[in-house]
């Protein structure tokens, strides 16, 4: 008798956890319909609000420099939620898995400058066309046409951009016998490349012990090819990184200061590559705004102050974004609306200062945001007008879908390999196979 | 109770002393009809309510299983991009055969190969000790098996970073150590060997304590008495493991190997994660690339879904193939014994 009713006791037990297992499950697939109903239709959300979702990638910074509540306030029928991926390598694949299968959307999705030509070339019929919205004279000229398709529709409207600079830690210069002032140290590399290799070898020869001029022979590579016109990609739109000269000299001339031992045999965005940062193993890297953040993030305390920035030999550009606006989504005209609202010149100017994102609107570079723009890594340089006058100097380059492929084949495969042991030409060749192989469909 | 008896009378019409069957016409025709619906209505239900009972597997094995498989198959004979996967170009067999001279493929695959034997090998070895030790009598036992399983219910992401890190070239602590007894720093990212080993290592971290506990099982199911007729036939205890413990373990053996060796085919987190370049190339020189890593490159970074499915199906049939050796060998194996 007793072991009879414990049975049952346990069956009962048994029951129910199968029953509210199964309810979790069922709540769990509802709960998933709910979002996506409420992340697309026009009163998800509390009291008949309009949802509108952003899916961005890395440190965009809406939220942390507080437009989305402003946004809010001037508009207090919506309401915006983000989600953030950390890196765009992973959020980009599922961002053109979405777009092809038209499912799991946000309102808002945000297109890194690396993807944008491929994101126009076939996904442009998915996405809203923003040239109504966003007004075409706020923005850079390069800016806005790199979103803009052969048809004329502008699908995607300009965050930031990355006009790049030097930055060079004074104190290692000046051990090194260089000159620390930043418009002297500007002029010791101005206009070509060589030269600031050259200075490189400098302060090798007087170099604090353990140091290396450059950081990494990627970041180099990267910042030399930033500022060509035409790097992997002909206007026509073929495939020339292997026979253009420009591409060649700069990974010979990367290689060539690897071999020289002027840079750091790290591969950047490492952790050992942040310990250097942290451990002042190095003098100077190329310095797009947003790295004075991930400088900053990694730097010891007592680095305050120590790093300053000056011109680039050649003006370049390195890094910024989009936002785009699937056609799929059922706000697409309200959030056509925040996107244009969010890049407008008044916010960018309001992101550089909180984030370091440097406006891509022309009309920003006046504002007192930007101009009285400081860095707590760079002491009191003027870091606005620094990289406003970079970003006026960059060319008008050809991008290309596979931009991103070629550049990391270039960098990850090919140059880094130079620090490790290998000569300059079997880097380039292991560099041009992996491509090859890579971009053939 | 009645007493049961396994046959009844028969029918009187049959000769027998059970009540006659009422006849065959008249009122109780359409009771007849009623009974034979549900009578065939119970065939029915006899007949397919197991089929009914075992669908949702099926069904999700169709959906989830076969069907990629199937459409996988397909893809792999077109060209196909992940910026517009419905848009096939049929290409027929060209993914398949330009696998054969292509060498990042068969870079992969024998980086697979020698990882595969570098984490499995000593992984499996050191289970065996581990569970030969445990199966003594210990203070805490139940804590040293908890403590086994932990690494495996560890998030693979979460123990690679961590292996990054301990394997770092320049601040690594594995390095650090070795320094301490006058070793040069190793670049455990960028050379091949140490680069395989260290992908290894967060494997067998892994694994261990999950063949480990196998193992065990396997080792407290040999009965006592054979270790006592050993003993008195004057074993030590190394010839009683190799005379008793390991024959009765050759099918659990066989087991963990067959698991480990699918597993280490399908190795992907660990190498992933390793990559110092943060992509998929398995190092700067594909130094260890393994063949998931492979397939996933091409198909989500290089966005080149056809080639992706050609290589997932070569790697389905090189399963297949060992999937046969293993199943010789464990023939083999049985008829020995």
């Amino acid at each position: 008798m007793r072991a009879r009713t414990r049975t049952a006791h346990r069956r009962v037990v048994v029951l129910a956890a199968v029953a509210s297992l199964g309810a979790g499950l069922l709540a769990g697939c509802a709960d998933d319909g709910g979002d996506d109903t409420g992340g697309s239709s026009s009163e998800g959300g509390g009291g008949g609000k309009t949802k509108i979702t952003l899916g961005l990638f890395g440190t965009a910074g809406f939220e942390e420099s507080g437009l989305y509540k402003e946004y809010e306030k001037l508009h207090p029928e919506i309401d915006i939620q983000q989600t953030v991926v950390e890196r765009n390598e992973n959020y980009y694949p599922a961002l053109i898995n979405h777009l092809t299968t038209g499912s799991g959307l946000q309102d808002i999705q945000m297109i890194e400058v690396g993807n944008i030509a491929e994101i126009v070339k076939t996904q442009s019929d998915k996405l809203l066309d923003l040239s109504k919205y966003g007004k075409k004279s706020d923005y850079l000229e390069w800016k806005w046409a790199q979103a803009t398709t052969t048809g004329g529709e502008t699908i995607a409207v300009g965050t930031d951009i990355g006009p790049m600079a030097i930055c060079y830690r004074t104190d290692l210069f000046k051990a090194a016998g260089l000159p620390t002032d930043r418009e002297e140290v500007g002029k010791l590399w101005a206009g070509s490349w060589d030269k600031f290799v050259d200075v490189g070898k400098q302060y090798k020869a007087k170099a604090p012990k353990d140091t290396t001029f450059l950081d990494s022979p990627g970041g180099l590579l990267q910042s030399i090819l930033s500022g060509e016109k035409d790097r992997f990609y002909n206007e026509a739109g073929d495939v020339i990184y292997k026979t253009n000269p420009a591409v060649k000299s700069a990974f010979d001339l990367t290689a060539q200061a690897a071999e020289d031992g002027l840079i750091g045999n790290q591969t950047q965005f490492q952790p050992a590559w942040d310990t250097t940062i942290a451990n002042s193993k190095f003098a100077a890297m190329s310095c797009p705004p947003w790295m004075l953040g991930y400088i900053k993030g990694k730097s010891q305390p007592d680095a305050a102050g120590k790093w300053d920035i000056a011109q680039a030999p050649k003006s370049g550009n390195w890094g910024g974004s989009f936002l785009s606006v699937p056609k799929s989504g059922k706000n697409t005209e309200e959030a056509a609306k925040l996107a244009a609202w969010l890049t407008a010149p008044e916010q960018q100017a309001k992101l550089f200062g909180v984030q370091g994102s440097f406006p891509s609107t022309p009309a920003a570079y006046e504002s007192t945001e930007v101009k009285n723009a400081k860095n707590d890594m760079t002491g009191d340089a003027p870091i606005g007008t620094i990289f406003a006058q970079a970003a006026e100097n960059i060319p008008v380059q050809t991008i290309g879908p596979k931009d991103q492929i070629i550049q990391q084949g270039l960098t990850d495969n090919g140059v880094v390999l130079v620090t490790q042991g290998k000569s300059a030409k079997e880097a380039w060749d292991t560099a041009v196979k992996t491509i090859d192989n890579n971009l053939d469909k | 109770m009645a007493t049961r008896h396994d046959t009844a009378a028969p029918p009187t019409e049959e000769g027998g002393a059970a009540p006659g069957r009422p006849p065959k016409d008249g009122a109780p025709a359409a009771l007849d009809k009623r009974r034979a619906r549900l009578s065939r209505r119970w065939q029915r239900d006899m007949r397919w309510s197991p089929y009914a009972f075992v669908s949702p597997f099926f069904l999700l094995f169709l959906a989830f299983g076969l069907f990629p498989l199937i459409y996988t198959g397909w893809a792999s004979l077109h060209q196909v991009e992940l910026t517009a996967p419905t848009d096939m170009n049929w290409v027929g067999f060209r993914n398949y055969t330009r696998i054969f001279d292509d060498d990042f493929f068969w870079n992969a695959a024998q980086n697979t190969l020698t990882i595969g034997i570098i984490s499995t090998v000593p992984q499996l070895l050191m289970a065996m000790g581990l569970a030969h030790i445990l199966n003594y009598k210990l203070r805490a036992s139940t804590f040293y098996r908890v403590a086994m399983l932990a690494p495996y219910a560890t998030s693979i992401a979460a123990a690679s970073l961590v292996f990054v890190l301990l394997f770092g070239r320049d601040y690594g602590m594995i390095n650090w150590v070795l320094n301490q007894v006058g070793i040069d720093n190793i670049d455990w990212q960028n050379d091949k060997w140490p680069s395989q080993i260290a992908v290894s290592s967060i494997v067998i971290w892994r694994w261990t304590g999950y063949n480990a506990l196998i193992y065990l099982a396997a080792m407290q199911a040999i009965p006592q008495d054979l270790y006592e007729s050993a003993a008195l036939d004057g074993a030590n205890r190394w010839q009683q493991f190799f005379h008793v413990t390991l024959p009765s373990l050759r099918p659990t053996i066989l087991f963990t190997v067959v698991v480990s060796t699918i597993g280490a085919s399908q190795v992907f987190g660990e190498p992933l994660l390793f990559d110092a370049n943060k992509g998929a190339s398995g190092g700067s020189q594909h130094q260890f690339q393994t063949l998931g890593l492979y397939l996933y490159e091409q198909g989500w970074v290089n966005q080149h879904l056809g080639r992706a499915s050609a290589i997932a199906w070569t790697m389905f049939l090189i399963l297949i193939v060992i999937g046969i050796v293993n199943y010789v060998i464990s023939r083999r194996l049985r008829a020995s014994s």
